[in-house]
Protein backbone atom coordinates (compact mmCIF):
# COMPACT_ATOMS: atom_id res chain seq x y z
CA UNK A 1 0.00 0.00 0.00
CA UNK A 2 1.37 3.17 -1.02
CA UNK A 3 1.77 6.77 1.58
CA UNK A 4 -0.86 7.50 -0.82
CA UNK A 5 -3.23 5.34 -0.17
CA UNK A 6 -2.78 5.03 3.87
CA UNK A 7 -3.10 8.52 3.87
CA UNK A 8 -6.83 8.44 2.52
CA UNK A 9 -7.68 5.48 4.31
CA UNK A 10 -6.44 7.20 7.52
CA UNK A 11 -9.21 9.81 7.31
CA UNK A 12 -6.70 12.58 5.65
CA UNK A 13 -5.86 13.72 8.82
CA UNK A 14 -2.16 14.55 8.54
CA UNK A 15 -1.50 17.58 6.43
CA UNK A 16 0.25 16.86 3.28
CA UNK A 17 4.05 17.93 3.18
CA UNK A 18 3.29 19.60 -0.54
CA UNK A 19 1.24 22.22 1.25
CA UNK A 20 3.83 23.25 4.12
CA UNK A 21 5.73 25.24 1.11
CA UNK A 22 3.54 27.97 -0.25
CA UNK A 23 5.43 30.36 2.17
CA UNK A 24 4.86 33.95 2.23
CA UNK A 25 2.00 33.45 -0.98
CA UNK A 26 -1.42 34.69 -0.67
CA UNK A 27 -3.59 31.34 0.62
CA UNK A 28 -5.64 29.85 -1.98
CA UNK A 29 -8.77 30.60 -1.77
CA UNK A 30 -11.24 27.33 -2.28
CA UNK A 31 -15.45 27.16 -2.01
CA UNK A 32 -17.64 24.54 -1.75
CA UNK A 33 -21.19 25.19 -2.84
CA UNK A 34 -23.63 23.00 -0.86
CA UNK A 35 -23.51 21.63 2.48
CA UNK A 36 -24.92 18.32 2.82
CA UNK A 37 -22.93 15.36 2.90
CA UNK A 38 -20.32 16.07 -0.02
CA UNK A 39 -19.86 19.75 0.10
CA UNK A 40 -19.14 19.47 4.24
CA UNK A 41 -17.28 16.54 3.98
CA UNK A 42 -15.36 18.54 1.18
CA UNK A 43 -14.85 21.37 3.28
CA UNK A 44 -13.88 19.52 6.25
CA UNK A 45 -11.31 17.59 4.80
CA UNK A 46 -10.01 20.63 3.03
CA UNK A 47 -9.52 22.24 6.69
CA UNK A 48 -7.69 19.09 8.01
CA UNK A 49 -5.51 18.49 4.79
CA UNK A 50 -4.29 22.15 4.32
CA UNK A 51 -4.78 24.40 6.82
CA UNK A 52 -3.20 27.36 4.89
CA UNK A 53 -6.01 27.32 2.34
CA UNK A 54 -9.10 29.59 2.61
CA UNK A 55 -11.92 27.65 2.58
CA UNK A 56 -15.83 28.63 2.66
CA UNK A 57 -18.44 26.73 2.58
CA UNK A 58 -21.98 28.61 1.19
CA UNK A 59 -25.24 27.25 2.53
CA UNK A 60 -28.35 28.81 2.56
CA UNK A 61 -29.84 26.48 5.36
CA UNK A 62 -28.21 26.99 9.20
CA UNK A 63 -29.10 23.27 9.96
CA UNK A 64 -28.82 20.61 7.56
CA UNK A 65 -31.43 18.05 7.62
CA UNK A 66 -30.30 14.33 6.55
CA UNK A 67 -32.21 11.97 4.20
CA UNK A 68 -30.23 8.93 5.42
CA UNK A 69 -32.84 7.14 7.91
CA UNK A 70 -35.60 10.13 7.42
CA UNK A 71 -37.36 6.86 5.99
CA UNK A 72 -37.88 6.28 9.68
CA UNK A 73 -39.21 9.69 10.46
CA UNK A 74 -42.28 8.95 8.21
CA UNK A 75 -42.70 5.73 9.84
CA UNK A 76 -43.04 7.48 12.99
CA UNK A 77 -40.34 5.60 14.37
CA UNK A 78 -38.08 8.58 14.79
CA UNK A 79 -37.61 12.21 15.14
CA UNK A 80 -36.75 14.55 12.34
CA UNK A 81 -34.32 16.31 15.17
CA UNK A 82 -32.22 13.19 15.35
CA UNK A 83 -32.15 13.83 11.76
CA UNK A 84 -30.66 17.51 12.04
CA UNK A 85 -26.95 19.14 11.93
CA UNK A 86 -25.65 22.08 12.84
CA UNK A 87 -22.78 24.11 10.96
CA UNK A 88 -21.30 24.95 14.49
CA UNK A 89 -18.15 23.00 14.26
CA UNK A 90 -17.44 23.44 11.19
CA UNK A 91 -17.42 26.91 11.40
CA UNK A 92 -15.20 26.80 14.56
CA UNK A 93 -12.89 24.64 12.78
CA UNK A 94 -12.17 27.89 10.65
CA UNK A 95 -14.58 26.94 7.93
CA UNK A 96 -16.13 30.66 6.63
CA UNK A 97 -19.76 29.73 6.49
CA UNK A 98 -21.82 31.76 4.24
CA UNK A 99 -25.37 31.13 5.08
CA UNK A 100 -26.66 32.63 1.54
CA UNK A 101 -27.62 30.80 -1.47
CA UNK A 102 -25.60 30.95 -4.57
CA UNK A 103 -27.05 31.84 -7.98
CA UNK A 104 -24.85 31.81 -10.07
CA UNK A 105 -21.18 31.17 -10.86
CA UNK A 106 -18.54 32.54 -13.61
CA UNK A 107 -15.99 30.08 -14.36
CA UNK A 108 -14.39 32.10 -16.80
CA UNK A 109 -13.64 35.02 -13.87
CA UNK A 110 -13.94 32.20 -11.34
CA UNK A 111 -16.72 34.03 -8.90
CA UNK A 112 -19.35 32.87 -7.41
CA UNK A 113 -22.48 35.31 -6.90
CA UNK A 114 -24.76 35.19 -4.24
CA UNK A 115 -28.84 35.62 -3.46
CA UNK A 116 -27.83 39.01 -1.41
CA UNK A 117 -25.81 40.10 -4.52
CA UNK A 118 -22.27 39.32 -2.92
CA UNK A 119 -19.53 38.08 -5.32
CA UNK A 120 -17.04 35.71 -3.86
CA UNK A 121 -13.80 34.96 -6.12
CA UNK A 122 -12.38 31.39 -6.13
CA UNK A 123 -8.94 29.76 -7.18
CA UNK A 124 -10.94 26.46 -7.12
CA UNK A 125 -14.80 25.88 -6.66
CA UNK A 126 -16.38 22.30 -5.28
CA UNK A 127 -19.61 22.22 -6.55
CA UNK A 128 -21.59 19.88 -4.18
CA UNK A 129 -25.45 21.14 -5.07
CA UNK A 130 -27.28 18.22 -4.37
CA UNK A 131 -30.39 17.54 -6.87
CA UNK A 132 -33.56 19.73 -7.94
CA UNK A 133 -36.74 18.00 -9.24
CA UNK A 134 -37.92 18.12 -12.72
CA UNK A 135 -41.54 18.89 -12.95
CA UNK A 136 -42.36 16.43 -15.84
CA UNK A 137 -45.00 14.40 -14.69
CA UNK A 138 -48.05 16.57 -15.88
CA UNK A 139 -50.48 17.72 -13.18
CA UNK A 140 -47.23 17.50 -10.74
CA UNK A 141 -45.88 20.77 -9.50
CA UNK A 142 -43.96 22.64 -6.98
CA UNK A 143 -46.77 24.27 -6.08
CA UNK A 144 -49.22 21.40 -5.72
CA UNK A 145 -46.72 18.65 -4.32
CA UNK A 146 -47.68 19.05 -0.88
CA UNK A 147 -50.58 16.74 -2.04
CA UNK A 148 -48.51 14.43 -2.69
CA UNK A 149 -45.24 14.58 -0.97
CA UNK A 150 -41.96 13.25 -2.64
CA UNK A 151 -40.24 13.93 1.04
CA UNK A 152 -37.21 13.31 -1.12
CA UNK A 153 -35.47 16.28 0.82
CA UNK A 154 -35.52 15.84 4.20
CA UNK A 155 -37.31 17.96 6.13
CA UNK A 156 -41.12 19.88 6.19
CA UNK A 157 -42.43 16.90 3.54
CA UNK A 158 -40.67 14.09 5.46
CA UNK A 159 -43.29 15.32 8.07
CA UNK A 160 -46.23 16.00 6.32
CA UNK A 161 -46.24 12.61 4.44
CA UNK A 162 -45.86 11.18 8.05
CA UNK A 163 -49.25 12.76 9.15
CA UNK A 164 -50.55 11.90 5.95
CA UNK A 165 -50.29 8.45 6.61
CA UNK A 166 -51.38 8.95 10.08
CA UNK A 167 -54.29 10.48 9.16
CA UNK A 168 -55.38 7.69 6.09
CA UNK A 169 -58.79 5.92 6.35
CA UNK A 170 -58.94 3.01 7.95
CA UNK A 171 -57.89 0.17 4.76
CA UNK A 172 -57.13 2.92 2.43
CA UNK A 173 -54.11 2.42 0.19
CA UNK A 174 -50.90 4.56 -0.09
CA UNK A 175 -49.22 4.63 -3.40
CA UNK A 176 -45.79 5.81 -4.63
CA UNK A 177 -44.62 6.62 -7.66
CA UNK A 178 -41.12 5.60 -8.38
CA UNK A 179 -38.72 7.08 -11.17
CA UNK A 180 -36.47 5.63 -13.34
CA UNK A 181 -32.71 6.23 -12.85
CA UNK A 182 -30.80 8.09 -12.50
CA UNK A 183 -32.15 9.47 -8.76
CA UNK A 184 -30.64 10.03 -5.45
CA UNK A 185 -30.67 7.40 -3.27
CA UNK A 186 -31.77 4.04 -5.50
CA UNK A 187 -33.20 1.78 -2.77
CA UNK A 188 -34.66 4.63 -0.97
CA UNK A 189 -38.45 4.37 -2.20
CA UNK A 190 -38.09 0.57 -0.78
CA UNK A 191 -37.14 1.18 2.30
CA UNK A 192 -39.81 3.83 2.41
CA UNK A 193 -42.61 1.46 1.30
CA UNK A 194 -40.81 -1.28 3.26
CA UNK A 195 -40.90 1.37 7.05
CA UNK A 196 -44.52 2.54 5.89
CA UNK A 197 -46.05 -1.14 5.44
CA UNK A 198 -44.55 -1.71 9.13
CA UNK A 199 -46.41 1.39 10.23
CA UNK A 200 -49.32 0.85 8.69
CA UNK A 201 -49.22 -3.11 9.80
CA UNK A 202 -49.52 -1.73 13.76
CA UNK A 203 -52.27 0.96 13.00
CA UNK A 204 -53.78 0.61 9.70
CA UNK A 205 -53.42 -3.23 8.94
CA UNK A 206 -56.12 -3.58 6.33
CA UNK A 207 -54.29 -0.98 4.30
CA UNK A 208 -52.46 -1.71 1.09
CA UNK A 209 -48.99 -0.17 -0.07
CA UNK A 210 -48.97 0.13 -3.89
CA UNK A 211 -46.00 0.62 -5.93
CA UNK A 212 -45.59 1.97 -9.42
CA UNK A 213 -42.44 2.08 -10.48
CA UNK A 214 -40.84 3.46 -14.18
CA UNK A 215 -38.35 0.72 -13.77
CA UNK A 216 -38.26 -3.22 -14.46
CA UNK A 217 -35.38 -3.35 -11.55
CA UNK A 218 -34.53 -2.01 -9.04
CA UNK A 219 -31.83 -2.29 -6.31
CA UNK A 220 -31.61 -4.69 -3.48
CA UNK A 221 -35.00 -6.47 -5.22
CA UNK A 222 -34.73 -10.01 -4.58
CA UNK A 223 -33.73 -8.88 -0.94
CA UNK A 224 -36.86 -6.18 -0.47
CA UNK A 225 -39.36 -8.36 -2.15
CA UNK A 226 -38.28 -11.66 -0.17
CA UNK A 227 -38.86 -9.00 2.97
CA UNK A 228 -41.69 -7.54 2.12
CA UNK A 229 -43.20 -11.29 1.65
CA UNK A 230 -41.40 -12.53 4.70
CA UNK A 231 -42.64 -9.20 6.99
CA UNK A 232 -45.99 -7.81 5.32
CA UNK A 233 -47.47 -10.81 3.91
CA UNK A 234 -49.65 -9.22 0.49
CA UNK A 235 -49.96 -5.47 1.81
CA UNK A 236 -46.87 -4.78 -0.17
CA UNK A 237 -47.19 -4.84 -4.13
CA UNK A 238 -45.20 -3.45 -7.17
CA UNK A 239 -45.81 -2.68 -10.63
CA UNK A 240 -42.53 -1.95 -12.84
CA UNK A 241 -42.16 -0.71 -16.00
CA UNK A 242 -43.08 -4.09 -17.48
CA UNK A 243 -46.26 -4.07 -15.77
CA UNK A 244 -47.02 -0.48 -17.75
CA UNK A 245 -46.68 1.25 -14.63
CA UNK A 246 -44.18 4.51 -15.17
CA UNK A 247 -47.06 7.22 -13.66
CA UNK A 248 -47.14 9.51 -16.91
CA UNK A 249 -49.71 11.76 -15.00
CA UNK A 250 -51.24 12.68 -12.00
CA UNK A 251 -54.60 14.53 -10.20
CA UNK A 252 -52.67 16.04 -6.94
CA UNK A 253 -56.35 17.86 -6.31
CA UNK A 254 -58.28 13.95 -5.55
CA UNK A 255 -54.86 12.14 -5.45
CA UNK A 256 -55.34 10.04 -8.63
CA UNK A 257 -52.50 8.78 -10.35
CA UNK A 258 -52.63 7.72 -14.13
CA UNK A 259 -50.41 5.54 -16.07
CA UNK A 260 -50.78 4.86 -19.59
CA UNK A 261 -53.56 1.72 -18.93
CA UNK A 262 -54.78 2.87 -15.55
CA UNK A 263 -56.11 5.11 -13.03
CA UNK A 264 -54.98 4.31 -9.81
CA UNK A 265 -57.24 6.27 -6.75
CA UNK A 266 -54.75 6.93 -3.68
CA UNK A 267 -55.76 7.92 -0.12
CA UNK A 268 -51.96 9.05 0.49
CA UNK A 269 -49.93 9.30 -2.20
CA UNK A 270 -46.00 9.60 -2.42
CA UNK A 271 -44.81 10.87 -6.07
CA UNK A 272 -40.98 10.93 -6.08
CA UNK A 273 -40.22 13.21 -9.29
CA UNK A 274 -37.68 13.09 -11.44
CA UNK A 275 -34.51 14.38 -10.80
CA UNK A 276 -31.46 16.48 -12.31
CA UNK A 277 -28.43 18.29 -10.90
CA UNK A 278 -29.51 21.57 -8.59
CA UNK A 279 -30.36 24.44 -10.88
CA UNK A 280 -27.18 26.21 -10.09
CA UNK A 281 -24.96 23.31 -12.04
CA UNK A 282 -26.51 24.97 -14.97
CA UNK A 283 -26.03 28.29 -14.68
CA UNK A 284 -22.62 27.49 -13.66
CA UNK A 285 -21.99 25.85 -17.15
CA UNK A 286 -21.23 22.13 -15.29
CA UNK A 287 -24.48 19.58 -16.56
CA UNK A 288 -24.74 18.12 -19.46
CA UNK A 289 -28.03 17.82 -21.56
CA UNK A 290 -28.55 15.25 -19.08
CA UNK A 291 -29.34 17.60 -16.48
CA UNK A 292 -26.16 16.05 -14.14
CA UNK A 293 -22.33 16.80 -13.99
CA UNK A 294 -19.88 14.98 -16.37
CA UNK A 295 -16.66 14.79 -14.45
CA UNK A 296 -13.32 13.27 -15.08
CA UNK A 297 -13.35 10.40 -12.70
CA UNK A 298 -10.01 10.69 -11.21
CA UNK A 299 -10.40 14.55 -9.63
CA UNK A 300 -13.89 15.00 -9.99
CA UNK A 301 -12.82 17.93 -12.38
CA UNK A 302 -15.91 18.87 -14.76
CA UNK A 303 -15.48 18.14 -17.87
CA UNK A 304 -17.06 21.28 -19.08
CA UNK A 305 -15.40 23.92 -17.09
CA UNK A 306 -11.58 24.66 -15.55
CA UNK A 307 -11.21 25.19 -11.84
CA UNK A 308 -14.34 24.04 -11.08
CA UNK A 309 -15.20 19.99 -9.62
CA UNK A 310 -18.78 18.72 -8.89
CA UNK A 311 -19.22 15.76 -6.41
CA UNK A 312 -21.99 14.13 -4.81
CA UNK A 313 -25.34 13.78 -6.09
CA UNK A 314 -24.93 15.97 -9.10
CA UNK A 315 -22.07 14.44 -10.51
CA UNK A 316 -21.95 12.02 -12.88
CA UNK A 317 -20.04 9.01 -11.21
CA UNK A 318 -21.78 6.14 -13.44
CA UNK A 319 -21.37 3.15 -11.49
CA UNK A 320 -20.97 4.64 -8.24
CA UNK A 321 -24.70 5.55 -6.89
CA UNK A 322 -26.35 8.72 -5.03
CA UNK A 323 -25.78 8.20 -1.77
CA UNK A 324 -24.58 9.94 1.46
CA UNK A 325 -21.47 7.20 1.43
CA UNK A 326 -20.42 7.82 -2.02
CA UNK A 327 -20.74 11.12 -1.57
CA UNK A 328 -18.63 11.31 1.41
CA UNK A 329 -15.90 9.42 0.07
CA UNK A 330 -16.03 11.41 -3.35
CA UNK A 331 -15.32 14.64 -1.32
CA UNK A 332 -12.89 13.09 0.52
CA UNK A 333 -10.83 12.28 -2.60
CA UNK A 334 -11.52 15.39 -3.92
CA UNK A 335 -10.88 17.54 -1.77
CA UNK A 336 -6.95 15.40 -1.66
CA UNK A 337 -7.15 16.14 -5.62
CA UNK A 338 -7.97 19.96 -5.30
CA UNK A 339 -4.50 20.00 -2.47
CA UNK A 340 -2.49 19.01 -4.68
CA UNK A 341 -3.58 20.85 -8.00
CA UNK A 342 -2.79 23.86 -5.92
CA UNK A 343 0.22 22.58 -5.07
CA UNK A 344 0.98 21.71 -8.39
CA UNK A 345 1.17 17.75 -7.47
CA UNK A 346 -0.10 15.10 -10.05
CA UNK A 347 -3.17 13.71 -8.88
CA UNK A 348 -3.74 10.18 -7.17
CA UNK A 349 -5.70 7.11 -8.53
CA UNK A 350 -8.17 5.73 -5.65
CA UNK A 351 -10.63 3.46 -5.96
CA UNK A 352 -13.59 4.10 -3.73
CA UNK A 353 -16.11 1.79 -1.81
CA UNK A 354 -20.12 2.55 -0.94
CA UNK A 355 -22.46 0.56 0.87
CA UNK A 356 -25.97 1.36 1.23
CA UNK A 357 -27.86 0.42 4.30
CA UNK A 358 -31.77 -0.70 3.96
CA UNK A 359 -34.44 -1.41 6.64
CA UNK A 360 -36.89 -3.54 5.45
CA UNK A 361 -38.34 -2.99 9.07
CA UNK A 362 -36.82 -1.33 12.18
CA UNK A 363 -35.01 -3.85 13.16
CA UNK A 364 -33.93 -5.74 9.99
CA UNK A 365 -31.42 -4.27 7.75
CA UNK A 366 -30.27 -5.35 4.04
CA UNK A 367 -27.38 -3.79 2.32
CA UNK A 368 -25.58 -3.44 -1.03
CA UNK A 369 -21.45 -2.69 -0.87
CA UNK A 370 -19.46 -1.48 -4.25
CA UNK A 371 -16.12 -1.29 -4.96
CA UNK A 372 -15.47 1.48 -8.06
CA UNK A 373 -12.24 2.39 -9.68
CA UNK A 374 -11.48 5.43 -12.14
CA UNK A 375 -11.58 4.56 -15.52
CA UNK A 376 -10.68 7.37 -18.33
CA UNK A 377 -14.16 8.30 -18.95
CA UNK A 378 -16.22 6.41 -16.16
CA UNK A 379 -16.44 5.13 -12.92
CA UNK A 380 -16.27 1.62 -13.17
CA UNK A 381 -17.87 -1.72 -10.66
CA UNK A 382 -14.96 -3.43 -9.86
CA UNK A 383 -15.98 -6.92 -10.96
CA UNK A 384 -16.43 -9.66 -7.78
CA UNK A 385 -16.00 -6.94 -5.28
CA UNK A 386 -18.70 -6.07 -2.60
CA UNK A 387 -22.24 -7.40 -2.63
CA UNK A 388 -25.17 -7.41 -0.92
CA UNK A 389 -26.50 -9.29 1.63
CA UNK A 390 -27.47 -12.83 1.51
CA UNK A 391 -31.08 -14.16 0.53
CA UNK A 392 -31.18 -17.16 2.79
CA UNK A 393 -29.96 -14.92 6.09
CA UNK A 394 -30.95 -16.13 9.57
CA UNK A 395 -32.95 -13.04 10.93
CA UNK A 396 -29.99 -12.29 13.67
CA UNK A 397 -28.18 -11.30 10.47
CA UNK A 398 -30.72 -8.83 9.65
CA UNK A 399 -31.10 -7.67 13.16
CA UNK A 400 -27.10 -7.22 13.08
CA UNK A 401 -27.36 -5.00 9.71
CA UNK A 402 -30.12 -2.50 11.35
CA UNK A 403 -27.53 -2.34 14.44
CA UNK A 404 -24.75 -1.56 11.27
CA UNK A 405 -27.06 0.24 9.37
CA UNK A 406 -27.28 2.86 13.18
CA UNK A 407 -23.91 2.63 13.31
CA UNK A 408 -23.18 4.21 10.00
CA UNK A 409 -25.18 6.89 10.49
CA UNK A 410 -24.07 7.65 13.55
CA UNK A 411 -19.98 7.38 12.40
CA UNK A 412 -20.65 9.39 9.60
CA UNK A 413 -22.76 12.80 10.85
CA UNK A 414 -20.47 12.34 13.51
CA UNK A 415 -17.18 12.42 11.14
CA UNK A 416 -19.00 15.41 8.87
CA UNK A 417 -20.37 17.52 11.17
CA UNK A 418 -18.66 17.13 14.20
CA UNK B 1 -49.34 -14.84 -22.66
CA UNK B 2 -51.05 -11.84 -19.48
CA UNK B 3 -48.22 -9.38 -20.90
CA UNK B 4 -50.50 -7.45 -23.10
CA UNK B 5 -51.71 -4.00 -21.66
CA UNK B 6 -53.83 -1.51 -24.33
CA UNK B 7 -55.13 2.14 -23.72
CA UNK B 8 -57.60 2.82 -26.17
CA UNK B 9 -61.31 4.73 -26.41
CA UNK B 10 -64.15 2.33 -25.95
CA UNK B 11 -66.24 4.94 -28.38
CA UNK B 12 -65.72 7.87 -30.29
CA UNK B 13 -67.15 10.29 -32.31
CA UNK B 14 -67.52 9.46 -36.54
CA UNK B 15 -64.13 10.70 -38.03
CA UNK B 16 -62.39 11.52 -34.65
CA UNK B 17 -58.62 10.79 -34.22
CA UNK B 18 -58.01 8.13 -31.51
CA UNK B 19 -54.98 7.62 -29.95
CA UNK B 20 -53.98 4.16 -28.88
CA UNK B 21 -51.39 2.55 -26.37
CA UNK B 22 -49.70 -0.57 -26.16
CA UNK B 23 -47.18 -2.63 -23.86
CA UNK B 24 -46.75 -5.92 -24.27
CA UNK B 25 -44.04 -7.26 -21.57
CA UNK B 26 -41.21 -8.86 -22.84
CA UNK B 27 -37.31 -9.15 -22.02
CA UNK B 28 -36.49 -8.94 -26.26
CA UNK B 29 -33.22 -10.72 -25.52
CA UNK B 30 -31.33 -9.90 -28.38
CA UNK B 31 -29.29 -13.13 -28.46
CA UNK B 32 -25.67 -10.97 -27.83
CA UNK B 33 -25.77 -11.01 -23.99
CA UNK B 34 -23.82 -13.51 -21.96
CA UNK B 35 -25.48 -15.28 -18.27
CA UNK B 36 -22.79 -14.76 -15.57
CA UNK B 37 -20.97 -18.21 -16.44
CA UNK B 38 -19.92 -16.65 -20.01
CA UNK B 39 -23.08 -18.53 -22.06
CA UNK B 40 -24.47 -16.93 -24.68
CA UNK B 41 -28.42 -15.60 -23.49
CA UNK B 42 -30.28 -17.09 -26.70
CA UNK B 43 -31.86 -14.76 -28.73
CA UNK B 44 -35.86 -14.19 -27.85
CA UNK B 45 -37.68 -11.23 -29.45
CA UNK B 46 -41.19 -10.43 -30.17
CA UNK B 47 -40.96 -9.85 -33.95
CA UNK B 48 -43.99 -8.27 -35.13
CA UNK B 49 -46.97 -6.37 -34.02
CA UNK B 50 -50.38 -5.53 -36.29
CA UNK B 51 -53.27 -3.42 -35.12
CA UNK B 52 -56.11 -4.14 -37.26
CA UNK B 53 -59.41 -2.29 -37.50
CA UNK B 54 -62.55 -4.04 -38.52
CA UNK B 55 -60.10 -6.75 -40.05
CA UNK B 56 -57.72 -4.07 -41.75
CA UNK B 57 -54.27 -3.24 -40.46
CA UNK B 58 -53.90 0.33 -39.32
CA UNK B 59 -50.40 0.03 -37.92
CA UNK B 60 -47.66 -2.53 -38.39
CA UNK B 61 -44.30 -2.95 -36.63
CA UNK B 62 -41.11 -5.41 -37.24
CA UNK B 63 -38.99 -5.93 -34.29
CA UNK B 64 -35.73 -6.33 -34.60
CA UNK B 65 -32.99 -7.62 -31.91
CA UNK B 66 -31.67 -3.83 -30.04
CA UNK B 67 -35.36 -3.02 -29.02
CA UNK B 68 -35.60 -2.28 -25.79
CA UNK B 69 -37.51 -4.88 -23.27
CA UNK B 70 -41.37 -4.50 -23.11
CA UNK B 71 -42.15 -2.88 -26.85
CA UNK B 72 -44.59 -0.09 -26.12
CA UNK B 73 -46.01 1.96 -29.56
CA UNK B 74 -48.12 4.54 -29.15
CA UNK B 75 -50.39 5.47 -32.29
CA UNK B 76 -53.34 7.59 -33.56
CA UNK B 77 -56.32 5.84 -35.63
CA UNK B 78 -59.20 8.14 -37.28
CA UNK B 79 -62.25 6.18 -35.94
CA UNK B 80 -65.15 6.05 -38.63
CA UNK B 81 -66.55 2.98 -38.39
CA UNK B 82 -68.14 0.72 -34.99
CA UNK B 83 -65.98 -2.03 -35.30
CA UNK B 84 -63.28 -4.67 -33.69
CA UNK B 85 -60.04 -3.78 -32.90
CA UNK B 86 -57.31 -6.58 -32.98
CA UNK B 87 -53.69 -5.94 -31.22
CA UNK B 88 -51.57 -9.28 -32.20
CA UNK B 89 -48.29 -9.65 -31.26
CA UNK B 90 -45.82 -12.30 -32.99
CA UNK B 91 -42.18 -13.75 -31.29
CA UNK B 92 -39.78 -15.16 -33.52
CA UNK B 93 -40.96 -18.90 -32.67
CA UNK B 94 -44.45 -18.22 -34.32
CA UNK B 95 -46.24 -17.94 -30.70
CA UNK B 96 -49.20 -15.37 -30.93
CA UNK B 97 -50.97 -13.28 -28.60
CA UNK B 98 -54.26 -11.76 -29.49
CA UNK B 99 -56.28 -9.29 -27.88
CA UNK B 100 -59.22 -7.52 -29.21
CA UNK B 101 -61.55 -4.18 -27.88
CA UNK B 102 -64.79 -3.41 -29.22
CA UNK B 103 -64.99 0.99 -30.62
CA UNK B 104 -68.62 2.04 -31.10
CA UNK B 105 -68.56 5.19 -33.25
CA UNK B 106 -71.45 7.27 -32.95
CA UNK B 107 -72.28 9.39 -36.64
Amino acid sequence: MTNRRSLLIGGLAAPLAGCAGRGASPAARVVVIGGGFAGASAAGTLRQLAPEVDVTLIEPNPVYTACPFSNLVIAGERRLDAQQFSYQNLKAAGINLVQQRATDVDPATRQVVLENRQVIAYDKLIMAPGIDFQWTIPGLSAGNADRMPHAWRAGAQTVLLRDQLRGMRPGGTFVMSIPEAPYRCPPGPYERASLIAHYLKQHNPKAKVLLLDGKDQFSKMSLFRAAWTTLYGDMVEWQGAADGARVVEVDAGNRTLHTDFESVSADVASVIPPQRAAAIAERAGVADASGWCPIEPRTFASMLQDNVHVIGDAAIANAMPKSAFAANAQAKLCALQVVKALNSETPVTSKLINTCYSLAAPDYGISVAGVYAPGDRAWLDVEGAGGVSPLDADIAVRRAEAGYAEDWFTTITREVFG
Amino acid sequence: MAGARISVPSRARSGEVISIKTLFSHPMETGYRRDALGLAIPRDIVSEFVCSYDGRAVFRAELNPGIAANPYFAFSVRADRSGTLEFRWTDQDGNVTVETRELAVEP
